[in-house]
């Protein structure tokens, strides 16, 4: 615990952040270019869908982070409710607006992609509605964060909605299981048969990895905003502006 | 640190007994909550369809089951789950995935004669992703450039 607090103290993390941050944004960029060059331009055509199967490149990466910063989110509130570190809850709530948009893309690059194959923009299948529900989520969890003047009691009642959440989160990765749907049943993860080829496999999880560093890279610039707001009446924040100016 | 445990005890009872509580709940409603009925299921009268209600079915479209009238837009085929088979006519665009030996999710009405008319025709993409040629040397060669359905 005493290292948690040491680590999680806002002046500490101020600066790690600020150190670890180009080096995550480089690594991002790398890790998006590759994905995008090996995944538009190396990877061959889908022996059903042609080039437009290309369009999965951004929609299931975007879908797992979707998942992923919601747990992440989730997780970091369960972390400030029960212990009350400050750093976990601004983690928590900085998460918010990073996955709500990684939902919407998953959405709108899932409807693009529906039109042509499908034949739908748009179906209730389980699978997207409960998409949908986790924007939603993501949209009340900021609208119920912003609502509440004082940060931290803002934050312990997100938190619990973001934990009544998380019941969605299983629902959306088992939803191609569990029920009929139209959404295809998931192509990585699956023991023994790979039902993707590797060619195409290399730049999803490029893209996937260049995605979560994103995330992070974001998540991390957005709290040292964040810490600066919250801590301007200290010392330190006061010294570390006048030594800027 | 008594509360601090007492706390998460909190939390993580709350959030698995809500996760029972959903799972429970998503499964009373498992028959409304499936996007469509399979062949088997309507034609042996295991789901009730109310005559003249919308409902969709799901399957395979038949090889060599596809029949185009002249004018393009008329089209006859079988939905199959490989037990019970459905014929359906609908009249309309079809999906660029509309393939045969390919799913298939279809809206639309039951017929007295347990034939089906559609009002929209929804490909359903499976989940594999692969290169023409590996698909031609897993299937052994049926694969046709651009993709195109094979007429019958």
């Amino acid at each position: 615990m005493q290292y948690m607090h040491k680590y999680a103290s806002p002046k500490f993390f101020y600066t790690l952040a600020g150190k670890l941050t180009p080096w995550m944004a480089a690594l991002t960029a790398v890790l998006l270019v590759a994905g995008l060059y090996l995944g538009l331009f190396v990877a061959p055509v889908d022996f059903q869908q042609g080039e437009s199967y290309r369009i999965m490149f951004i929609h299931v990466p975007a879908a797992w982070m979707s998942m992923f910063i919601y747990v992440c989110m989730a997780g970091a509130g369960a972390i400030a409710l029960v212990w009350n570190v400050k750093l976990f809850e601004m983690f928590a709530g900085n998460c918010a607006p990073v996955g709500a948009s990684f939902t919407f893309l998953a959405l709108v690059t899932g409807s693009l992609w529906g039109k042509p194959m499908w034949g739908a923009w748009w179906a209730w299948d389980a699978r997207l509605t409960s998409e949908l529900i986790l924007f939603f989520l993501y949209i009340g969890y900021m609208a119920l964060e912003a609502s509440i003047d004082d940060p931290r009691r803002a934050a312990r009642a997100s938190a619990i909605l973001a934990l009544v959440g998380v019941v969605n989160i299983p629902v959306i990765h088992f939803s191609v299981e569990w029920w009929n749907t139209l959404h295809q049943p998931a192509s990585v993860g699956k023991v023994g048969t790979p039902s993707i080829h590797p060619s195409m496999l290399a730049p999803l999880l490029l893209m996937s990895l260049g995605f979560t560093f994103y995330f992070f890279t974001v998540a991390l610039m957005r709290m040292r905003n964040e810490i600066l707001e919250r801590e301007r009446h200290t010392t330190w924040v006061a010294q570390l502006l006048e030594s800027k100016s | 640190m008594k509360t601090r445990h007492k706390r998460l005890a909190i939390i993580v009872t709350g959030v698995v007994g809500l996760t029972v509580a959903g799972l429970f709940v998503l499964n009373a409603f498992r028959s409304n909550l499936v996007f469509f009925y399979s062949p088997t299921e309507v034609l042996e009268g295991k789901v009730s369809v109310p005559a003249g209600k919308t409902i969709r079915i799901g399957g395979l479209v038949e090889k060599g089951s596809v029949q185009r009238s002249p004018d393009g837009l008329k089209v006859d085929f079988v939905v199959t789950d490989l037990n019970k088979k459905l014929p359906v006519h609908y009249e309309g665009i079809l999906p660029d995935l509309f393939r045969e030996g390919q799913g298939v999710v279809t809206q639309g009405r039951l017929q007295p004669d347990n034939t089906f008319v559609a009002s929209e025709v929804l490909a359903k993409h499976d989940e594999k992703y692969m290169p023409p040629e590996a698909a031609q040397a897993l299937k052994g060669g049926t694969f046709t450039p651009g993709g195109e359905t094979k007429k019958p």
